[in-house]
């Protein structure tokens, strides 16, 4: 029983260390583009379809970077189209169903190249480093990153259980057509 | 034109479907549109056919009345540019075309206004007026004047710089344009311009109301109903909110946002202004509509401009002039104190001042106001206002909002609840004149959609259960409903049919701000989603699902 608390603390210690551990020179040019995403889950031929390269771990699981992914959410204005993840002018991001995919690259595309039912495309106008920040946030709306990481709670108006509050991307109700599915044309 | 006439009363000399027969009213033919986004706008019906506008896409079908079942006789597909649904802020509505001596004119979600023939379906002009990338969107059903085609840009909340043009009928070039924001150049204010308050007189105002250049981003989009008065030949629209919607960053009374102005068609100067929410603290957007009619007051008879506004007022002005005859509450308000009648200002409580980062809590009415665009009518048989409106109440805080074009520029946190009494959504008959409440239907949710009134003594109207229902105007008591099937947030209209018959339709299908957890799939847990709206509407997902169709209906 005495041997207890020390451990604990160590224990608290360590995950602390894990939370805080920041890279603070990022290259300068991280590429965003090379890693191959498939954006269906099915493929022709045996063996499906092929992993993704980056899974983004460094960022979903390293709380510097979700922290300031959730300040740039707001920052570059992702907010007022996705509100605080239910979504508005654009679909909700904190539910578990993806127009594009929710693998941390499918993300990174999302925001970098745009899509094209109203997602704005921000290649060039976010460096790449901070889009994979965003990526990261956006990944914890649903929490699909680990919970010490994951930010707490809001300095501001509480629009939402903190992220690392949720449990782990429950289902919601509702379809997953995109927009592009609804127009007759 | 959905208001049916110019004054936007929405009142129909039809008397066949009464308040005894009207139990019997049944659906006589429906038709899908095809598109699962809120639809806002009213069937327009033209001699032997029926025009109808879906959302994005803005797909416009014509069918013919004559045959039975009323089977598609054209329909057009502007092919708006899918991107510009990311910059409509409250769903990608549209509110019904406009038909004018054989052609039919409309706006597109990506800016365009486009004319067509009524007969053939087929283009006649498509002009782009609006630049998406910089949040510019179109949602207005245009008003045609003597030949000019009246349309306005949308986009409050992209900090886009509204303004109002006019377009010639004949091959939509433009006649003239005038701006909401800027120097008195800019919004068409010249000589002839003669607000009555002391607070709308000044040069420049347009500019000097603003920190610096701010009024280049200030928002005063035109988006609701344009009326016109013939025998004064003005014609009256409201600039909605100032951007964004954080007041700290725009120090002033940003002017002239929050806005009705009366105009000159044919030029487009300005005659009269009167700014119903000098600096705007809570997005109310100064574009309800504004009918026309004339009332006895005090003895005399005035040319009076109603307008229900999104403060919570009913106001009554004398369009000549821009006198606020009165100014009347018919939502539960704790943010003023009404209109001071010597001023022409409204009285703000200071206790309710969104100061940057600081939580306010139960600020009635809410940002989509005690009422939205959604139409109020007006009866010649009972002299009563026919209002559709909310009961919320929100939390609200102020935040630094950037400027990034083709963005939202909002900056603020949103939450809202019901207000008192725990319903969300009132339709209340309006005693214009003195200035109160008749009868009031409670309703779950806010009632989103327009009103109709009848010379059968008939109001109709949806709400977002689905419900389309006929209540007696006296009385108020609804007298018979139909499940359509989805939420109705639409215009009702009502026409003699070819066969003599007189019919009543609406557009069905869940959207809009309010529906928009449905229409857009919202997510319940984030009470912020939608702007904050999302917070008072979780229910709805379990309520009702998305879909457009039009129903009409008839006695047998
Ligand atoms: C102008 C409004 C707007 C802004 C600003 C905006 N988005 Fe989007 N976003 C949309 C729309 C609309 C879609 C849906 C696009 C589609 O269906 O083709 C979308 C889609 C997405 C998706 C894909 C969702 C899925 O289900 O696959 C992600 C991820 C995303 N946005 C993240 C962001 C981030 C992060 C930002 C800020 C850098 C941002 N968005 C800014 C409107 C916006």
């Amino acid at each position: 029983m005495k041997r207890l608390p020390p451990i604990a603390a160590a224990l608290v210690f360590l995950s602390a260390c894990e939370r805080e551990d920041r890279e603070f020179r990022p290259s300068p040019v991280a590429g965003e583009g090379d890693a191959a995403i498939a954006l269906s889950s099915i493929a022709p031929g045996p063996g499906g379809t092929e992993m993704r390269a980056d899974t983004g771990k460094a960022y979903e699981e390293n709380a510097y970077h979700l922290s300031e992914g959730k300040r740039l959410f707001t920052w570059f204005n992702c907010k007022g189209c996705h509100a605080n993840g239910g979504g508005g002018s654009g679909p909700a991001l904190m539910d578990d169903r993806w127009i594009y995919g929710g693998e941390f690259q499918n993300i990174v595309q999302s925001i970098g190249e745009g899509r094209p039912n109203g997602m704005p495309s921000f290649r060039g106008k976010i460096p790449d480093e901070l889009i994979m920040q965003i990526a990261g946030y956006v990944r914890s709306m649903g929490r699909h990153v680990p919970m010490d990481a994951a930010p707490g709670r809001n300095d501001d108006l509480m629009p939402r259980p903190s992220e690392h509050r949720l449990p782990s991307s429950p289902a919601v109700t509702g379809g997953t057509v995109p927009p592009s599915g609804q127009a007759p044309q | 034109m959905p208001t049916k006439d110019t004054a936007a009363t929405r009142y129909s000399g039809l008397s066949e479907i009464t308040t005894d027969n009207v139990k019997d009213l049944r659906v006589a033919f429906t038709f899908s549109t095809g598109v699962n986004k809120g639809h806002e706008g009213a069937p327009l019906v033209v001699g032997g056919s029926m025009f109808i506008i879906s959302p994005y896409p803005n797909i416009v079908y014509a069918l013919d009345l004559t045959r039975p079942g009323a089977p598609l006789k054209w329909q057009y597909n502007p092919k708006p540019d899918a991107s510009s649904q990311g910059v409509a802020c409250c769903d990608v509505v549209n509110r019904g075309p406009t038909y004018s001596d054989g052609r039919l004119f409309f706006t597109t979600l990506d800016a365009h206004v486009v004319a067509l023939d009524a007969e053939t379906g087929r283009e006649a002009w498509n002009v782009k007026l609006g630049e998406i990338n910089r949040g510019e969107t179109m949602t207005m059903a245009p008003l045609v004047v003597k030949d000019k085609v009246i349309v306005g840009i949308s986009g409050g909340e992209y900090g886009v710089r509204g303004w109002i043009q006019a377009l010639d009928a004949a091959d939509g070039k433009s006649l003239w344009k005038a701006y909401s924001t800027g120097p008195d150049r800019d919004v068409k204010i010249g000589a002839e311009f003669k607000p009555f308050y002391e607070q709308d007189r000044g040069q420049d105002l347009g500019v000097a109301t603003w920190p610096p250049n701010a009024w280049e981003i200030g928002g005063g989009t035109v988006w609701g109903f344009t009326t016109y008065d013939p025998e004064l030949d003005l014609i009256f629209h409201g600039t909605a909110n100032p951007g964004p919607w954080n007041p700290n960053q725009r120090p002033g009374d940003n002017k002239w946002t929050n806005t009705v102005f009366a105009r000159d068609p044919d030029t487009g100067e300005a005659r009269w202004a009167y700014q119903w929410n000098p600096h705007d603290l809570h997005d109310w957007d100064g574009i309800n509509e504004n009918i026309l009619v004339d009332v006895e007051w005090q003895g005399k008879t005035r040319k009076a401009l109603v307008h229900p506004d999104r403060n919570g007022l009913v106001y009554l002005l004398d369009r000549t002039t821009g006198e606020v005859l009165s100014a009347n509450f018919y939502h539960p308000v704790n943010t003023h104190q009404g209109v001071d009648l010597k001023t022409g200002r409204i009285k703000i409580n200071a206790g309710k001042y969104p100061h940057e980062n600081e939580v306010i809590r139960d600020v009635c009415p809410t940002a989509p106001g005690a009422k939205d665009w959604s139409p109020s009518s007006f009866s010649h048989q009972t002299g009563l206002l026919y209002i559709p409106h909310n009961n919320l109440c929100m939390d609200w805080e102020s935040t630094e909002a950037n400027y990034i074009a083709g963005t939202p520029y909002v900056g603020a946190e949103v939450r809202m609840h019901a207000g008192p009494g725990g319903h969300r959504g009132e339709l209340s008959a309006w005693d214009v004149v003195a200035g109160k409440e008749v009868w009031t239907i409670k309703e779950r949710f806010p009632v989103w959609g327009g009103t109709l009134a009848t010379a059968g003594g008939l109001i109709f109207y949806g709400n977002m259960e689905g419900w389309f229902k006929a209540a007696d105007a006296r009385t108020g008591e609804v007298l018979w409903q139909f499940k359509t099937s989805s939420g109705i947030i639409g215009q009702p209209t009502t026409y003699r049919g070819p066969d003599g018959k007189q019919y009543v339709a609406i557009l069905s299908g869940v959207g809009g701000w309010a529906g928009s957890i449905v229409s857009g799939d919202l997510d319940p847990r984030d009470g912020t989603a939608a702007l904050g709206f999302v917070n008072a509407m979780a229910d709805l997902k379990d309520v009702t699902t998305k879909g457009g169709t039009l129903y009409a209906f008839a006695l047998p």
